[in-house]
């Protein structure tokens, strides 16, 4: 307990000075030195993704990375996606589709597409799904975040490219009235 | 205020295009989920904050002799102690069965049982702290399954209950069951098993108890239904409710998990009364497994008799028998019996019915409503039976049942009224989509595709205590910003309930969903609400808000009229505007309506209200079942088969699913493939399971896997391509017609899937989940000659006790039993079975009996 470590953490860009118990997870100084309780927890154990953050553009599990080994690191949490007022292709993406619902994992969901997309512009669906493998959700069954990911990495592609009607209406079969 | 609403008025005139409902938009809470800016309850920081921990039992079943908390307060930064001597009032979701304490007073039921809390100033401290309390117990013999829960009567898990360990026994026949069977042509019978399995949602409960001025206390908790939470303390902390204010945070995921009044929230704000600061308890992975609430396993056993004329099939009559493993308490256990029962009448015409249903008491962590609650266990085994009977008869599975449809606007053998039922156009888009009647049963070896229905609730007819007032209320605010303040006790769980609240009062004054402002699910501040539960808050949320927006529209509209000098009748409210029909140009916009009408009327302010329409059940038990609309939906699965390893996929779903109408398209989208989803979980994977500990660690019965890696669930990777097609049909009983949509389409994933596996490879696995090797044993015994099937072998021997008989509306009946309990109340005869009662509940009445001819109120209250 009395063990402390001082350090300037870099977050989103900015340099934050915390004070904490040496002992203690990057996930836990995130959310109680710093306040930045975008980042979720589901397991404190590296099981379910929900506390991804990225550390020099790589995701992480926060939850087993102490904050005293990312002293000098960069680390990027869903607090810094925003653009300005301006949501991320992403985020925007996600939040026009449903693919967040509880919305629980979506920040953890959301870091680890984020670096998927850094690396690779015009990922297949397998690629998404591979990249996307150490997140769970209980939600969506998945499928609206797929969408989610292929449409903002178009926009960020620069293309025109929005998913189907179905995605949005689902199957149209005898209804009297449709969008 | 004014009368409880029946039923949405239709609309005169013809529909005018809607601008909101029907549009696939962004949810109004999506900003803040992408953003991280969504407080939910462990994100919520309050100055001061102690952090406290449960000590949870070591001991499935057992005597606390003594409890020592002095090692404990010598750890650095321990602030506080409480044990179940200051919390002895029990408590429990239903009023039937309140069994739960805060901390268990003198008896530990099952491991994770929570028996002591401390608090400190730090959750490393508290941590600490709870360790080293020393927990003192004189082990008592455990029950872990249905079978050893009937076969073991004595010792009692609870010292109530219908009999020994049986806390629930249901026996009730509707129609001439035996006469049913007799004339059939043919009777099937067969057993299942469902294992049980948990919610798993990505938050772990939190609480956080603030104490307030003047005794009061505020609780912000990870709950789906603040009010029943709300209740549950004022109760236990023997507070006045005014003085309790319970405020649900957004839910990080909930599905039934977060449905009960638990543990922690009730030891959250007696600390903080005690210690006089905030109190935050955060539930780990661990103990979520503990406070479970999830899927009862469930024994079934059905039996059918049907009538055949050529490929036209009819059920004449059908027993369905089940048995519950309970765990340790009550929660919403009687309701799931009972559950398992009601909704087999709704989709297949079936006039003869007999339902026998018993619930045990187990020493493992509270079963309760998990997504479908109860039914999904009953329609696996139905539809998984359906499959073997077209089989068997040499019918398409898809024509048997478009044959044998329920009718619209019918009531069932036992008394469930149906409105409209899109049952036949959901087979028909998925059995045209995946090519189901060229495919089945042609598909190459190790291929195989499955069909199989489902129907649920919109909404419980009755609630959870028995009461006359609305289930549903909500108020609006209007001034002179323009802005429409809406209030209601709903909780968003997920499932996008803030959105339909929001869409609904846009639509009906014709202004932007940016227009309104909301604050829900706060005790203190929104009318009630009962919760996000039972698939109720579109349908009633809905028609709530609906009502106090065409309040609010009414008063606009006259102000408005007398302004322009236009006859209400022609004004429009739309895009911000309130205008003629006839001279669009001549109009005022939104906000100087509501100046107009401030001006006009005073401070502004409507309520609406929603209580749903009663049911035609009169009959002991006819509480569950009724809702005001029925949703519908069909599956076809596709999967292949390794007949080698037994191991399976699957590898393509087709859902149709009866919304009635889709108020935002996209996020019904959102809710059937998440439905689709988590029940490919259930029958892939997931089982909430127990084992003994070796002797010489204690015996002890413990949850197999507690922790996200070893309870498995479906990953990206896991999940098959799903083709959603939403149906739609208005019904009247809806907002805009809509019905439910977060539960009803998992009900067709688990038996679609177990028919796909017997067309890929012919064997049946009557079990849930489908473990490969459950598939690699059927194909063995295929081999051998013997019965191709794995699965549970009978069911055992329970004595049910006398029948409740039930005649049909088809016999003639009037709702009620010919043998209800009140008869045998006043003959001092009553029945061990199919009471809601303990034996001191049921004497207490015996005795209001004799005041009051009337036990229709204390008969209902407890069937929810």
């Amino acid at each position: 307990m009395d063990d402390l470590t001082t350090l300037k953490l870099r977050i989103n860009g900015e340099d934050r000075p915390v004070v904490f118990p040496t002992h203690h997870t990057l996930l836990e100084v995130l959310r109680e030195e710093c306040a930045l309780t975008g980042t979720k927890h589901g397991c404190e154990l590296g099981e379910c993704g929900t506390c991804t953050v990225l550390v020099e553009g790589r995701p992480v599990l926060s939850c087993l990375v102490l904050a005293a080994e990312t002293r000098g690191k960069s680390i990027e949490t869903v607090e810094g996606m925003q653009l300005g007022n301006e949501l991320h292709p992403l985020q925007a993406a996600f939040a026009d589709l449903g693919a967040a619902q509880c919305g629980y994992c979506t920040p953890g969901i959301l870091m680890a597409a984020k670096a998927l997309l850094a690396e690779n512009p015009a990922p297949s669906r397998d690629e998404i799904r591979e990249a996307l493998a150490g997140n769970l959700c209980r939600c969506t069954g998945y499928h609206k975040i797929l969408e989610g990911v292929e449409w903002a990495a178009a926009r960020m592609r620069g293309e025109d490219w929005t998913p189907p009607n179905e995605a949005f209406y689902g199957n149209n079969y005898g209804n009297d009235h449709h969008g | 205020m004014a009368e409880p609403l029946e039923k949405p008025e239709p609309e005169a005139e013809p529909q005018r295009e809607t601008s909101i409902i029907g549009k696939p938009f962004r949810r109004v809470d999506g900003r803040a989920k992408v953003t991280g800016a969504t407080k939910f309850a462990d994100d919520l920081a309050f100055p001061r904050t102690a952090y406290v921990r449960l000590v949870r039992s070591t001991q499935p079943h057992a005597l606390i002799r003594a409890i020592d908390s002095s090692e404990a307060e010598k750890v650095p930064g321990f602030l506080g102690f409480l044990t179940g001597k200051e919390t002895p009032i029990p408590f429990g979701i239903l009023p039937v069965s309140q069994d739960e304490h805060a901390l268990c007073p003198d008896k530990v039921r099952f491991v994770g049982d929570p028996v002591a809390a401390v608090a400190a100033v730090t959750e490393d401290a508290a941590y600490e702290a709870a360790l080293k309390v020393k927990v003192e117990y004189e082990p008592l013999p455990t029950i872990s399954s249905i079978e050893e829960a009937i076969a073991t009567p004595e010792p009692r898990i609870h010292d109530y209950g219908d009999h020994g360990n049986l806390h629930k026994v249901v026996s009730m026949t509707f129609g001439d069951v035996e006469k049913g069977f007799e004339n059939a042509d043919e009777i099937f019978e067969d057993t299942f098993y469902y294992e049980g399995n948990t919610h798993l949602p990505m938050e772990q409960h939190s609480a956080v108890a603030v104490p307030e001025d003047d005794d009061r206390v505020t609780l912000y908790s990870s709950s789906q239904t603040p009010h029943y939470v709300h209740r549950a303390l004022a109760k236990v902390l023997e507070l006045p409710a005014s003085r309790v204010r319970v405020v649900a945070c957004s839910n990080g995921g909930g599905f039934g998990g977060k449905s009960d009044p638990f543990n922690h929230e009730i030891v959250a704000a007696k600390m903080a009364l005690k210690l006089g600061r905030p109190c935050k308890i955060t539930l780990t992975r661990e103990e979520v497994f503990y406070c479970h609430r999830g899927r009862h396993p469930v024994l079934m056993q059905v039996r059918t008799g049907i009538k055949k004329d050529g490929t036209d099939v009819r059920i004449v009559a059908q027993r369905l028998r089940t048995a519950l493993d309970g765990g340790a308490y009550g929660s919403y256990g009687v309701a799931s019996t009972y559950y398992t029962g009601a909704l087999q009448t709704v989709t297949y015409k079936m006039p003869a019915y007999e339902f026998q249903g018993v619930r045990c008491f187990t020493n493992k962590p509270p079963c309760g409503p998990k997504r479908g609650h109860g039914t999904p266990q009953p329609r696996f085994g139905f539809e998984v039976h359906l499959d073997k009977i077209a089989v068997k008869l040499g019918i398409n599975p898809a024509d048997l049942r478009l044959n044998m449809l329920a009718e619209p606007d019918s009531v069932t053998a036992n008394w469930l009224r149906i409105g409209s039922m899109g049952l036949r156009r959901c087979i028909e888009a998925v059995v045209e989509g995946s090519g189901f009647r060229e495919r089945w049963g042609r598909l190459p070896a190790g291929r195989g595709l499955g069909l199989a229905c489902g129907s649920y609730l919109c909404g419980a007819g009755l609630p959870i205590y028995w009461n006359h007032m609305p289930q549903s209320g909500v108020m609006l605010k209007l001034d002179r910003s323009g802005g429409v303040a809406v209030f209601c006790g709903e909780s968003e769980i997920g499932q996008g309930s803030d959105s339909i609240l929001a869409a609904v009062v846009a639509e009906v004054l014709g202004v932007a969903l940016a227009d309104i402002r909301l604050c829900v699910a706060d005790t203190d501040l929104t009318p009630v609400d009962l919760g996000s539960y039972s698939s109720r808050v579109t349908l009633m949320v809905g028609n709530a808000a609906l009502q106090a927006a065409e309040r609010a529209r009414e008063m606009i509209s006259k102000a408005v009229s007398e302004q322009l000098e236009v006859p209400e009748s022609r004004l429009v409210f739309a895009e911000r505007r309130v205008f003629d029909a006839q001279d669009p140009e001549k109009g005022l916009s939104f906000q100087d309506a509501v100046i107009a009408t401030e001006a006009r009327f005073g401070t502004l302010a409507t309520a609406g209200s929603y209580i749903p329409p009663r049911s035609p059940g009169r009959y002991r038990g006819a509480g569950v079942g009724p809702s005001p609309a029925y949703s519908y939906s069909a599956a076809v699965i596709e999967v292949e088969v390794d007949p080698e390893t037994g191991l399976w996929n699957p590898v393509h779903v087709w859902i149709a699913h009866d919304v009635g109408r889709a108020l935002n398209p996209v996020l019904v989208m959102g809710q059937v493939e998440g439905s689709v989803y988590m029940g490919l979980g259930e029958v892939m994977m997931e089982e909430q399971a127990f084992r003994r500990l070796p002797k010489h660690l204690s015996s002890a019965l413990v949850h197999k896997h507690p922790s996200v890696l070893e309870y498995k669930s479906p990953t990206f990777p896991d999940m098959p391509p799903v083709t959603t097609y939403l149906i739609e049909d208005p019904d009247p009983q809806g907002p805009f017609g809509a019905k439910e949509v977060g539960q009803g389409p998992l009900l067709p994933v688990m038996p679609a899937v177990a028919n796909a596996i017997h067309d890929a490879v012919g064997v049946r696995v009557d079990q849930v989940p489908i473990h490969p090797h459950m598939v690699l044993k059927a194909l063995e015994a295929k081999r051998k000659g013997q019965e191709a099937r794995f699965g549970p072998k009978g069911f055992p021997e329970v004595d049910f006790g006398e029948e409740l008989i039930v005649p049909t509306p088809e016999q003639g009946g009037d709702g009620t039993a010919i043998n209800d309990y009140r008869e045998k109340l006043r003959s001092g005869m009553r029945s061990s079975a199919g009471t809601m009662m303990t034996r001191e509940e049921a004497l207490r009445k015996k005795k209001l009996a004799a005041l009051t001819t009337d036990l229709k109120g204390a008969d209902l209250k407890g069937i929810k």
